[in-house]
């Protein structure tokens, strides 16, 4: 690479004062953490991991790592699936000189807050919002539907963002595969769904794992699309969370908490990255 | 077939704008509503919620509140992530991946976690909450994300520009200055119009970490209380246009410049 190699600390010198930050605002931070996760409430009943017994000991707080768990899951599908046939939809449907505009346009939400996105959604699913009035003037409900507050509103409000995400990360999956495959596969006689299923779709399996994964973690880790949308009907981790310190002040729970919220997300790292990495080479 | 394709194509893009939009369109409709929840039938239009929005003083204190912040933040962010890449891409270090790593690792933890772990810490040494703190965990935020994209501008032709500006008598700190910065220019604004885009609209660590020095997105937070309320369709339209107008700068200058400097 032609990388200069007189001098061996010139380099640490321009490192130096990101590492330094890095270490104040977030190494210590986390190590003080983790020192909080093992300390008592009360002063003096020491021991080692009560914190984390008083935690597989209490149903609700396992109840809000089961919903963490079960909403980013449903997220990252229903995200993947929305995402593909509108990223496929501009790979294979719209003429190439457009296809960056239209993209454009259509993840240009995406750079909406949280939570003006969040509130937005919020007046959408109103007992008397658009889509209840919509229903109703259909027809198909007499009464408006309850859709606020609720998981299904959590999960909307998520599929959303993350559906847009997921587009312009399969979006650039579908670019990377040669259309001369599909022809040659046209050639050898194959229909356009067994082109589909037998080359497009393997192909941009690493895409779609990666949206995937992006919507999976960064899901988990949210406090407020759940705690706009989904109010206290089935709190997640994050809100939880929030409780611990807001509401009981229980600090070294609040840590633990937080400890086992980013134990989840790095497992999923760990397991994700290398599969990921193991399917792109082969 | 073809035809077939691109009516195909054009129902799920119009099924996926529909959805995409639906939401935006309806806070920026009933932002111009004029009654007092912000629910169909539409009646007005009306510009009263802009003029209470923009004549709040809260609203004015808040915006210059996140303006500080994002500025601050991303400036700190943006300088010590190029001279990160830049030492690291640059120069041959031992241990450069594991520090690479090091840098990157706060986008894996959950801006939840290390809001909690900064304001456990503050709160310790005794320091006071308020913008530095949350500008501490900003620059945090921001600091992986800036430093990768300096790193796609420190490249092997920019290496050898830099010895040849070398051999012609530069000293290090005007190779840096006229070489160096000139060439990955594009990518270091570019940075940091998305740290200032991510300070912008980032909620939990600027909840937990300022006290009373509120940012805009703590305030529609706490217009939500009041419920379905125009004035806070208003708000949130005022700030989604300011969002993509810095996405839009992130966009010109990163990708058009990119584009020229590697074209023909």
């Amino acid at each position: 690479m032609g990388k200069a190699s007189t001098d061996r600390f010139t380099g640490y010198f321009y490192v130096t004062p990101a590492l330094l930050v890095l270490v104040i605002g977030f190494f210590v931070p986390v190590g003080i953490m983790a020192f909080a996760s093992l300390s008592p409430i009360k002063p003096g009943e020491w021991g080692m991991f009560d914190n984390y017994a008083r935690f597989l000991g209490q149903p609700a707080l396992l109840g809000a790592l089961w919903n963490s768990l079960f909403i980013a899951g449903i997220v990252a599908l229903a995200s993947v699936a929305v995402g593909f046939p509108l990223a496929a939809a501009i790979v294979f449907g719209v003429p190439e000189r457009h296809q960056r505009l239209v993209l454009t346009l259509l993840i240009l939400p995406f750079w909406t807050s949280y939570v003006v996105r969040s509130y937005a959604w919020l007046l959408v699913l109103a007992p008397n919002g658009v889509v209840n009035q919509a229903l109703m003037s259909v027809g198909l409900i007499t009464e408006p539907l309850r859709l606020n507050f609720s998981v299904a509103a959590t999960a909307i409000g998520f599929v959303h963002f993350f559906s847009m995400l997921a587009t312009i990360i399969i979006y650039s999956g579908l670019r990377q595969i040669d259309k001369r495959l599909l022809l040659a596969a046209g050639d050898l006689g194959a229909g356009s769904v067994r082109a589909f299923v037998r080359i497009v779709l393997p192909l941009s399996a690493p895409s779609i794992a990666v949206a995937a994964f992006l919507a999976l973690v960064m899901c988990i880790g949210d406090y407020i699309t759940p705690q706009i949308l989904g109010g206290n009907t089935a709190p997640v981790l994050p809100q939880a969370i929030m409780n611990q310190l807001n509401r009981s002040n229980d600090v070294p729970m609040a840590a633990t908490l937080a400890f086992v919220l980013t134990t989840v997300v790095l497992f999923v790292v760990t397991v994700c990255v290398p599969v990921y990495r193991a399917r792109v080479k082969s | 077939m073809s035809v077939l394709k691109k009516a195909l194509s054009a129902v799920v893009l119009l099924v996926g704008f529909a959805f995409i939009y639906l939401p935006v369109i309806v806070l920026a409709v009933f932002s111009f509503h004029d009654g007092r929840a912000a629910v169909p039938p539409f009646e007005g239009p009306t510009l009263r919620w802009y003029a209470e929005v923009l004549s709040d003083p809260k609203v004015g204190q808040a915006a210059l509140n996140s303006i500080i912040l994002g500025l601050g933040s991303s400036a700190l962010a943006t300088v010590l992530a190029f001279l990160a890449a830049y030492g690291l891409g640059r120069y041959r270090v031992a241990g450069g991946e594991v520090l690479k790593g090091a840098i990157l690792l706060p986008m894996n933890i959950s801006y939840l976690v290390i809001g909690i772990g900064l304001l456990i810490l503050f709160r310790n040494a005794q320091l006071p909450l308020g913008l530095g703190a949350a500008g501490l965990a900003h620059v945090i935020m921001t600091l992986p994300l800036c430093f990768a994209i300096c790193l796609t501008a420190i490249t092997p032709k920019q290496v050898r520009l830099e010895m040849a500006s070398r051999d012609l008598g530069a000293s290090q700190f005007m190779v840096l200055r006229r070489v160096t910065i000139g060439l990955a220019w594009p990518a270091i604004i570019a940075a940091f119009f998305l740290a200032f885009t991510l300070s912008w609209d980032e909620f939990i660590m600027t909840y937990l970490l300022t006290r009373f020095d509120v940012t805009i997105p703590i305030t529609i937070w706490s217009m939500l209380r009041t419920g379905l309320n125009p004035a806070t369709n208003a708000l949130g339209v005022l700030v989604f246009g300011f969002s993509l107008i810095l996405f839009v700068m992130f966009e010109i200058i990163y990708f058009r410049k990119s584009a020229r400097r590697t074209g023909p």
